[in-house]
């Protein structure tokens, strides 16, 4: 499965990381949500850490789709909120 | 998987079909572009932000010395008025080193705001070019996905076309298959009738069993010939044949054609 961090590239993830990577994602779901900011940096943080920290990153001259999108790491909660919002950050 | 990564993939597929190869869809890579412009105009914001907040606290500290710098006017003032001279001039020299950072401090603050300045312009005219950007990246996209559906139209047309090439092809192939039966029939037929070909059904005769027939039809035809000569030539034929044997003796005496009772 492929990830991309937005702003840094993309890595290589095995499918059995899943479940690991998931309750973070859902966490920090839930802080975008509740419009909890210092959870939201602390989880991004982590779960950005443990996608590079398990998955293998992508040269930049590959062009594959992503799987999944992460925030770039200096993201914050409200462009966050944005891009999930129905128009997003980016239009189209 | 609902969370963030999923929704975030989603919205970006959303955006970006690839139906057409396995490369990432250039709409997403566009986007993706201008999500990077949108970043980068977001950190010269922050630049121009972050020089502001040190003019100001240069100003700041410019104030504090010019502060200091008239206290210090006032108590080497005071000091002359006492007539404490060695006390003014002590006041006046710090005042002077005083003068001399507020210069620095000065210079620092005219190159900060050209700085500002500078950036302020540089972030309004990336800000246009991102807005251009955002535009043409439309246009792009629009047109991209208009050559796809165009693609995809050519595709259905042609696949269309290839499905009545194809129908038409097959009633071809079965019309001239048709054809080839009737004419094969007919040739069978002809070549069955004159014989070159053989007859599986095994009511024709082969051409060695014709000619046994016909020799043996011939030598019955033959002997049929002889029996009806026989017969003609009177009943005695057959009775001189069969009696032969009895009247060897007189034959030898007497001719055969004269007659054994005499009248006269």
């Amino acid at each position: 499965m492929i990830v991309r961090i937005m702003g840094e590239g993309q890595v290589k993830l095995d499918d059995g990381h899943l479940t690991e990577l998931n309750k973070l994602d859902d966490e920090l779901l839930r802080e975008v949500e509740s419009g909890d900011e210092q959870g939201f940096r602390r989880t991004l943080g982590s779960l950005l850490e443990a996608v590079r920290r398990l998955g293998t990153p992508l040269p930049d001259d590959s062009l594959e789709p992503s799987q999944l999108i992460l925030p770039s790491p200096d993201a914050s909660l409200e462009e966050v909120r944005d891009m999930l919002s129905d128009d997003g950050l980016i239009p189209g | 998987m609902s969370g963030v990564m999923k929704r975030m993939g989603m919205i970006f597929r959303a955006k970006a079909n690839k139906a057409l190869d396995r490369a990432e869809d250039p709409r997403e890579t566009l986007d993706y572009s201008y999500q990077k412009q949108l970043e980068l105009l977001q950190k010269v914001r922050r630049g121009v932000a972050d020089v502001a907040t040190s003019r100001k606290r240069l100003e700041l500290q410019l104030n504090q010395l010019q502060g200091q710098s008239s206290k210090l006017e006032d108590q080497g003032r005071k000091a002359l008025a006492l007539g404490r001279e060695d006390l003014a001039r002590e006041a006046l020299s710090r005042r002077a080193a005083l003068q001399q950072q507020v210069t620095d401090l000065e210079t620092q603050h005219q190159t900060l705001q050209g700085e500002e300045e500078k950036l302020t312009l540089a972030a309004q005219r990336l800000q246009a070019k991102v807005d251009a950007f955002r535009t043409k990246k439309e246009t792009i996209k629009a047109t991209y996905t208009a050559a796809q559906a165009q693609t995809r139209i050519g595709e259905a047309f042609s696949g269309i076309s290839e499905e009545m090439g194809d129908v038409g092809l097959a009633i071809q192939r079965a019309e001239d298959k048709t054809a080839q039966l009737q004419a094969r029939a007919g040739a069978i037929d002809e070549l069955l009738a004159s014989g070159a070909l053989d007859d599986s059904s095994g009511l024709a005769k082969d051409d060695i069993q014709a000619e046994l027939d016909r020799l043996s039809g011939g030598t019955d035809v033959e002997l049929e010939l002889q029996r009806m000569k026989a017969e003609l030539a009177g009943g005695s034929a057959q009775p001189q044949a069969i009696e032969g044997g009895a009247g060897q003796g007189q034959t030898q005496s007497q001719p055969q054609d004269t007659p054994r009772f005499d009248k006269q």
